[in-house]
This record gives C-alpha cells, structure tokens and sequence, in this order.
C-alpha cells in the first residue's frame, strides 16, 4: 500500500478514536472552548488530508461536519445533543470510508448527499434537521449495506415489516448491531436522547410523538432523506455503490502504533547492555571445552543478535525523509537562480538509523543546495556546452555492506582544477610548485577546507566558504567518509558512506603503555607489524616517524604521544601500526600491540572528560573492563594542529614580508652543491626535462635539440655532472631567437619571497646569497651565463642602442638590490651602454651634486629612504638632470603607479626582468631625446 | 544499605549510637552522613546523595584527562567516573599498595565515584553540632566544605558533592 495512505490511514483513525471521545465530552461540556478548538482542528486535518491526497468523497463530508463545528466554535452554534449525534455520523461515516479504503485502497463510490444535507442544513440553520434527517442520520451512520437492505424491503411495507427489516438489516451487518437495534428493536432508548436532541429546538410532545412514530417507520414514509437514500442503494445493489462496512477495527491502524522515540531509545539501550553481556559470557565460556553453558549460551547469542537486529529496525527510517524538503528547495533555488533543475531521487526507501538521519539531513540539503547552485551552470552556458538546458541534480541511496552509500551528483561544469589551484596558492594552502604537483584529484580536496569557495560570487545560496568543510566534518563526525569525484564540463559526483546505525560498532582493540583501547573498524583500513629488522619499519625524517607502505609514505603519530603517556622504550623492536582513513587522507596509528575486534557500544564519555577530542566515547568490554573509545578524526585533528600551527606562521611570516618589501616569485633549484639556488621566475622561460641521451656534444660544448633549433646547455659549475640516464632537469632561458638551457640536479620550489642579497657572492654566476624560505640560498646571475653561453648574445639584440656609433650613452641606474644592479649592469654594457649603478636614490643625487651628468636614468620605485617618485621629482626640480629622460623599473606596476610615475616626471615605466621592453624603451627614449 | 553483590559493602547504620554516645537527645533536626577519611580527616557525604559503596575497583586511566579524574570504572555495566578526591584536596597521593574506597554520586545525572581512603559509616548528626567552615581554612577545601560537625574528639568535614565536582569549572574560571 502506499505509504502516504497508510500513513494517513494510521493518522486519521488515531484522530476519529480521539473525535469519538471528545464530542462525547464536548457534549457533556458544552461551553469548554479548548475542546471546541480541539475538535475543529482535528477535523480540519482530515478534512485538509483528504483534499491532499485526492479522496473527495471523505473531503466533503469531513467539510461538512466541520462547517457545522466551525459555526459551534464561532458561538453561532449552540453544542446539542442533536448537533453532536449528527457530527457523530458523519464521523462514523468517514470511519466507513476509511475502512473500505483500507481494504481496497480506494475510496469506496457511494453518495453522502444526505448526510451533507443535514450537516449543512444545521450549519445553515441552527436546526438539528428535523425526524427525517434522524432517520438519515440513522441510515447514514449504519452501514450502507443495512440501509439497503431496508430500501430493498420496502416494498414489504408495514411498520413492523420495517422494524424486522432493520433487524434483518442488523443481521446481514453485524457490525452495526448496536446502532440498528436502537432502531428497529429497541426504540425506548431514543427516548431520552430524543427528547434532549429537541429541546434547544422547542417541540411540544405531540409533535415528539409525530416525530418517534415517524422515526420508526423513516424506511417505509417516503421522506426525502430517505428517498434520497434509496435510489443509491438500488445502484449499490447492482454494484455501482461500494459496501461500507463500518465498525471494524482499522487492520492497519492495530498493525502500526506510534511509539515515543524516547522509549525506543531506551529499549536500544537495553539491548545495547544486552549485547555486553552476551560479549561478557561468551569471552567466559570461550576457553572451556564443552562447558554445560555453550548451548544455551548459542542461543542466547542467537536471540539477542535477533533482537539487536529487530530493535534497531524500529529505529530505522527510509531516508526519503530526509529528502522530502528538496524538491521545494530546488525548485525554490531554479526560480531565483533563474536555472532549469530537475532533481532525481533514487532509493528514498533505504533505510538507515534515525539518528544518523537527523545528523545528515543537513549536510545533504546543503550538498544539493550546492549542486544546483555552483554546480550547474545557467541556461546560456548550458547551451553554450551543448547540454540539455535543464541541469540534473541526482539523489541515490543504496546499502552496501554495512553501509548505507548516498551519491549526489549533478551534470554540471564540474570543478575546475586551475581555478582550485589558484585560489589554494592564494590562500596560502599551498605553495605553487606543489598545487602544480596534484593529482586533479588531490586539488578537488581543497573544497574540503574551511573557507574555501570558489563561486565567483557570493549568492544568498552559497559561496561563502562555509560549507563543504562542515559538511564533511559532520559525515566524519558519524564515523562516515565523503569522497568526491569531478571532471571539469561533465559534472561532479558526491559519494558519502556512512554506518547504518552508530549504536554498536565493531572495534580494535589496541594497546599503548599497558592501557586498552578501542579503535572502529569502520576507520581501519589495513594493520602492519613493523619490526626493527624487518622489511617494514618506522623510519624517522627529523623527528616525524614514517612507514614505507606500497612506494608511499604514510605519516604516523605515536598513540603514545598523542595520549601524553610516557613509554618505556620509544623505539621498540616491534610495534603495531594501525593505518586508518580520515577523509581521503591516510596515516598511521603506532600501538604497542593489537588484541582482536569486538562488538562494542558506543558510551558517551562524561561530561568532564568531554573535551578530549581523541576519544569518541567509552565502553565495558567483554571481560567487565572499561576501555576509552579513540576518536580517529579527533587525533587527526591533533596533526593538524600542529600543521595549523606551522600554517599561521607561515601567514605571518607572509604578512609581514608584505608589508616591508616588494615579492618576487623565485625559482628554486639545486644545481652543483647542497645549497639551494634561486633565479627570478619572470627570467626562467619554461622548465624542461631532457632525456639524456638527447644531449649532444659538438665542439666541446653540450647542445640540445630543442623545438627546431639548437639549444646551448651550460652547467652551473664544471664539476655539475648530467645524470647518467634518464631525464635531466633543465632551465630554458630564452630570448626571441635565442635560447639556452642551464643544466639543474633538482628543481625544487616556486616561493614568493623578498629578494634581498646578504652577501655579494666572489664567484662568477653567483650574484650573491640570499635568505629565501629560511635557508641561505644562492642567486644565480643570469647576465653570466648569457654572456656565456653566446658572446654576442645581447650584441645580436634587433634593438641597437641609439646612436651606438656616437660616443656611449650613459645610464645610471638606480636600484637597491644589488641582484638587480648586477644582473641590469652586464646587460645594459653588453647592449653598449656605459652604465653606472647606484644603490640609493641618494648616492644618485650625491652624483648630480657633483656635477656627473648622463643621458638617461632608470630608477626603481620601491626603495628604502626616498623612493622612485621623490627622486624623479627631485631630478626634475634640479636644473642639471632637468631634462635627462628618466625610466621607471618596478615588479608591480599599477595603473596608479603608472600615472603617478607619468605626473611626478618619469618617461616610461617597464616592468622588472623584461629585459627586451627596457633596451627598446632606452632606445627610443634616447631617440626621442636626442 | 545492605550487602549486594561484589565490590560492596554494607554500611551499618550508626545513628543512634552517636545520639547515646553524646548522652542528649538534642532538639531540633538531624542529618546523615556517611564518613569517609581522607588522611586522617574525617568527612562526611549526605547520606542521601550516595548511591553505592564500592571497595577498590579495577580502574581504567584515562590519559589527557584532568588530574583530579582517576580513571573510569564499570559499576553493573554503568560507566563511572572516578575523582580521586585526594588531588582534589591538594593532598599527596595516596600509597602505591594502599586502594581507595569508593563512594558513588550521581551529578547531573551522571555517575561519579568519589575516592577515599577509607569509607566507615552512617552518622546522624544534629543541627546544633553544625558549625560554618572556618575562614582560615584552606581555599581548596573551603571551596567543596559545606560546614563542620563537632564529633566527640573529631571534627567531620562535609563535603558538597556538587562543588566537589565542579573542577572543571573553576578550572576554567581560575
């Protein structure tokens, strides 16, 4: 049967049982308001139910006795015995529908005209209808099949003929006895309720007799009601009209009753203690050998995994209730997104626990929410890729194994990984060389962290970055994993697994300093034994313990440390390392050593002991013992932690370097020593790796082939050696025409530092060394190798400096690294200027005093003391640098700076590195100049 | 409270020996109490507030948690917390060999075993006998000491479980 129906069947004759017992009261209290209401509502639900789910038979008479109660509530009624009865018929007609209903599933055909008429009439009125309507009433509240027997006796005719017909009628019904004996048989005892049904409407006696007589014989005198009721029931007898049977008790009502969730609870809980126990008395019996205990003990296994099994199928719900929200809320989220969404649901009858339900409910919503809102694209874009216009967003649930699986999946634009990349880099989750080493896979996860969007905007729907990290913070919470699968345009899929109920649990038992603890086997995922000789062994990089695992390396944390207790011998020949999974992310938990897996029952822990996050709750074990529950993702979070820890420095680290000084992105790289190497990544054309064999010798130099030409190779120092097989890592410097490849052991890192040389460097290729990410690092003069690799490399420049066949133009170059001024100086002389470099706008001034002149300055902007912009200034107010062009050197060149630079007096403005744009600007300028 | 099974131990109801003993049927009312020592002190639970009396119990340690928790214990397939009430106190552990007694209350519902070095028995004591907690005594036992009773050569501290308990609190407050 439909489980709406029987749900509202349950319902309705919950709510009739209820109707019966307080218009009987009402009638007894007239005057109480609260009931009034109460029985009101109670019959507007059904009446609204009914509508909702299409039967418009018991609709209308549910409308109709409530008309009349709505008229008792607004006081324009007064509460009769009559009006009542007559509300009690209706009553017990609905309960003749619905138990046909129940039967057949569907609403019997029959017409309750007559009823109606009444009903309406009293609301209309005022006035209990009159004896006919009584008989109708009576008619209508025996069973159909009663009043169609009367008409069909009819033609018999006599009062008595009718009174045994109604007896008759009660015979053939059984279920109606009381009721048709009332009428028929036994009419003494109307008398009273008669008598009192008309008082309110003043009848004298004679009319009272009138009417009893009339009563009697309602089948026999043609009354209206009752002819009303005849020619249905002749249709009935040919088959048109449905036989209500009325009275008996709803099957499905006494099938199903409604039990206080807190009393579910508890019985969960019995059995939960149920089950210790039998863990109790099994690990006793385990060891003896034909024990009179082991049979009856088998069965007492046997029934409490039955009723484990049975109790928490109470406490199972189809998660269609979870879901029953969404398809308003999608359809909600299609009109203000202005988006066509359709939304699948698959498996809404799967079934899981409840309070597992309620922890997902809203994580989901949240997920479908983001699947219609970031996922899919709008209509235009939709079409633009060639797609349906409506985007699908699809719900599935289904049960593997113990598990209850739940996808949400959209056909959206996917994720896409560059933009993840990007935005990772910018929140400083990632450095870029190793956001460019993930997996697409990998770099999907970042959506997983806190304050991670990547909607461009933030709608009222989402994109604020809260979200996919509680999301799975809460699936973790419930011992469950989130996994995601994208492809960029195809769309992207959610696969959520979690537990079927979080009650009892299998557990490892592990121990650490002599103490027992549990671990779920939901977040195990493999055990190695590790041994100081053995294949398999915890290695130690610094201080942070690691286990080879299959060509990975998985991280490890001592169950130890993270519990704080003191081990005898830290570095033990043998130890236990227990791999679990939290999210998509592995690690392993070293114990001392590893007992077997128990059924156990999550405890919570007390209050006091409720902040320790490593422990998800406590339990008695078989042997009585109390043992702590580890929390894994609790002990996950003690590494991040720490990862947080490093994090915010970095982040501090970073703001303050933006604020003292100018970034560049710096390549770093190892080449001919230990020590790391840097090169400004603007100068760096591509990064290669060359197979070796590719590398050929020819006049004593190393060449490549490399995209149709040859390629230089220059090795850092003489002794850097090329690998011996396998491919080499390359930096390819390029020029327009030219190109050469700097021979690298290793390249290591993109980081954004300050550029800012400790110590000028004695040795050819080295500009100097600088403190980058920590470490001395040695920057790489490029001007050398260039120089070196072609001799006429900047003499071949297609810009020739103006006039190059007149005297030698001066530049003075101002610029306070002296990174910069060594890698500018060999450059510019090699283009034929006679350079002069200064590191402080006021050494350059300190030139002009004395009276040095040149043809052109190139001055950086960002400088300690006086800056770019003062010092142009500062040139131009002079009258002996007054119309020396003046060019402007900067790594971030805003459309402001640009301007500014153009006002206080510079002629150009060229970013740094761009070696080609400096010597065509120098070359114009000067033209211009001359 | 009678012998049950196991770990516990009846407590023989005293109250009219102490009546006898001081010789004076005192007016007014009179309250139980249920000793327990603690290094020679004498102290006393409301005898209402305690649930059970469990000789020494194998405990489960129970490590990051504050030092005042001296374990968890399964009481009939209940889960109780232990407070070694010792380090509540500020005073010394106890003696490796020597194990705590413990007296069960119930706090918001929860269990707690209270651990003493020694449980003796019921006491009804008189209102009269009743003193405020001394100003001048130590602020860590002034804070969980409901008053004093003058015994017949021995003073009794009463102990309010509630306070007693809340460690946590004033932890955090502190």
């Amino acid at each position: 049967m439909d489980e709406l129906l029987q749900e509202f069947l349950t319902e309705t004759n919950e709510s009739i049982s209820l109707l019966d017992v307080e218009l009987v009261n009402l009638e007894q209290n007239p005057d109480n308001p609260g009931l009034i209401d109460n029985i009101f509502r109670l019959v507007h639900t059904i009446k609204g139910t009914c509508g909702f789910l299409g039967l418009p038979r018991l609709e209308k008479v549910a409308h109709a006795s409530e008309n009349v109660l709505g008229k008792v509530r607004d006081g324009e009624l007064t509460v009769s015995a009559g009006a009542v009865s007559l509300v009690l018929a209706s009553i017990d007609q609905i309960k003749a529908i619905l138990s046909s209903l129940e039967a057949n599933e569907k609403e019997p055909k029959g017409d309750d005209s007559v009823l109606i008429g009444q009903l309406n009439h009293l609301a209309e009125t005022g006035e209990v209808p009159a004896p006919p309507p009584r008989a109708g009433v009576e008619d209508q509240a025996a069973p159909e099949k009663a009043s169609q027997k009367v008409a069909a006796d009819k033609p018999a005719g006599g009062k008595k003929t009718a009174k045994k017909a109604s007896g008759k009628a009660v015979a053939k019904a059984p279920e109606a006895e009381s009721d048709a004996d009332e009428a028929g048989e036994a009419p003494e005892p109307f008398d009273p309720e008669l008598g009192r049904e008309l008082l309110p409407g003043e009848v004298s006696l004679a009319e009272l007799d009138a009417i009893f007589e009339a009563t009697e014989v309602a089948p026999e005198i043609a009354s209206p009601p009752a002819a009303a009721a005849a020619p249905p029931a002749a249709t009935g007898k040919s088959g048109a009209e449905e036989p209500l049977e009325r009275g008996v008790e709803s099957a499905i009502a006494n099938q199903s009753i409604r039990v206080n969730v807190t009393l579910l609870e508890n019985l969960m809980t019995m059995v939960s203690e149920l089950v210790l126990t039998r863990n109790q008395l099994l690990q006793m019996v385990r060891g003896e050998e034909g024990s009179a205990f082991t049979v009856p003990l088998q069965r007492l296994s046997h029934c409490t995994s039955e009723l484990q099994e049975n109790v928490m199928k109470t406490r199972m719900q189809p998660i269609g209730n979870a879901w029953a929200k969404l398809p308003r809320i999608i359809r909600d989220l299609g009109l203000e997104l202005g988006k066509k969404i359709q939304l699948d649901m698959h498996g809404q009858d799967t079934e899981l626990d409840r309070q597992v339900l309620e922890l997902i409910k809203d994580p989901l919503t949240h997920m479908v929410r983001n699947s219609a809102d970031h996922g899919l694209e709008n209509t235009e874009a939709r079409r633009a890729a060639g797609k349906s216009e409506t985007g699908h967003v699809r719900l599935n649930a289904f049960h593997e194994g113990g598990h209850i699986i739940i996808t949400v999946a959209d056909d959206g634009k996917g994720l896409s990984t560059e933009v993840i990349r990007r935005k990772a880099v910018e929140k400083g989750l990632a450095t870029e060389a190793e956001a460019a080493a993930l997996t697409p896979q990998q770099v999907q996860q970042f959506i997983f962290r806190a304050g991670f969007s990547t909607a461009a905007n933030v709608t009222s729907v989402s994109g604020r970055g809260v979200g996919m990290d509680v999301v799975r913070t809460n699936i973790e919470k419930i011992g469950g994993t989130i996994e995601l699968r994208s492809e960029e345009g195809r769309g992207t899929t959610f696969t959520i697994k979690i537990p079927l109920t979080l009650a009892i649990v299998s557990a490892l038992i592990v121990e650490c300093s002599g103490e027992r603890y549990a671990i779920p086997q939901l977040s195990v995922v493999e055990l190695v034994r590790t041994a100081a000789n053995s294949e398999m062994q915890i290695e130690q990089i610094q201080d942070t313990p690691v286990l080879r695992l299959r060509n990975r390396l998985l991280p490890l944390v001592f169950l130890s440390k993270v519990l704080d207790m003191a081990t005898l011998e830290e570095r033990k020949r043998e130890a236990f390392v227990v791999v679990v999974q939290v999210g998509s992310a592995q690690f392993g938990i070293v114990v001392d050593g590893v007992f077997d897996t128990e059924e156990i029952v999550v405890k919570p822990v007390a209050p006091v002991l409720r902040d320790i996050s490593v422990f998800g709750g406590n339990t008695i074990l078989g042997d009585g013992s109390v043992i702590m529950i580890l929390d894994v993702n609790g002990i996950a979070g003690t590494m991040e932690d720490v990862q947080m820890e490093k994090e915010l420095d970095e982040e501090e680290e970073e703001r303050h370097r933006a604020t003292t000084d100018e970034r560049t992105s710096l390549l770093l790289f190892r080449a001919g020593g230990k020590e790391p190497k840097a090169v400004p990544l603007g100068l760096v054309a591509r990064l290669e790796e060359l197979a070796v064999e590719s590398i050929e010798h020819v006049d004593g130099r190393e060449m490549v082939q490399y995209r149709g030409a040859l390629m230089p190779l220059l090795r850092m120092r003489a002794g850097a050696a090329l690998r011996e097989s396998g491919r080499q890592p390359v930096l390819v410097f390029s020029d327009a025409n030219r190109t050469m490849g700097l021979v690298v052991d290793e390249i290591l890192d993109i980081v954004e530092a300050e550029l800012k040389v400790e110590m000028a460097s004695e040795i050819d290729g080295i500009v100097g060394t600088a403190v980058i990410a920590g470490k001395a690092t040695e920057l790489l003069d490029l001007g050398y190798y260039l120089q070196k690799a072609f001799g006429d490399w900047f003499n071949t420049s297609r810009e020739k400096p103006f006039g190059a066949a007149d005297a030698t133009r001066r530049v003075l170059l101002v610029d306070d690294s002296p990174f910069f001024r060594n890698m500018l100086t060999p450059i510019l002389g090699a283009a034929g200027y006679n350079v002069t470099a200064v590191g402080s706008a006021d050494e350059a001034l300190a030139l002009r005093n004395r009276g040095l002149t040149f043809d052109i300055i190139v001055s950086d902007i960002e400088m300690p003391g006086m800056n770019g912009f003062d010092f142009a200034a500062e040139v131009r107010r002079s009258p002996d640098w007054q119309a020396v062009p003046l060019i402007a050197l900067s790594s971030h060149a805003t459309q402001h700076d640009f301007e500014h630079g153009r006002t206080v007096g510079f002629s150009d403005y060229i970013a740094k590195f761009d070696r080609d744009a400096l010597l065509t600007v120098l070359s114009h300028t000067l033209g211009e100049a001359a | 409270m009678t012998e049950k099974s196991g770990g516990e131990v009846a407590i023989r109801s005293s109250a009219p020996a102490v009546a006898g003993e001081q010789g004076v049927q005192l007016q007014g009312g009179s309250r139980d109490f249920v000793t327990v020592t603690i290094a020679e002190q004498l102290f006393g639970i409301p005898v209402l507030e305690v649930r059970d009396v469990l000789r020494p119990q194998a405990m489960t340690r129970v490590p990051l948690a504050p030092p005042e928790i001296a374990g968890v214990l399964n009481l009939r397939g209940r889960i109780v917390t232990a407070i070694d009430v010792r380090c509540r106190l500020n005073l010394p552990p106890r003696d490796e060999e020597q194990r705590g007694m413990n007296a069960v209350v119930d706090y918001h519902g929860e269990p707690y075993a209270l651990v003493f070095d020694s449980v003796g028995e019921v006491l009804s004591l008189p209102d009269d006998a009743h003193e405020r907690t001394p100003a001048t005594l130590n602020p860590r036992w002034r804070e969980v000491a409901d008053g004093i009773y003058r015994l017949d050569g021995r003073l009794l501290v009463v102990l309010e479980v509630e306070r007693l308990l809340a460690f946590a609190k004033t932890r955090v407050a502190a």
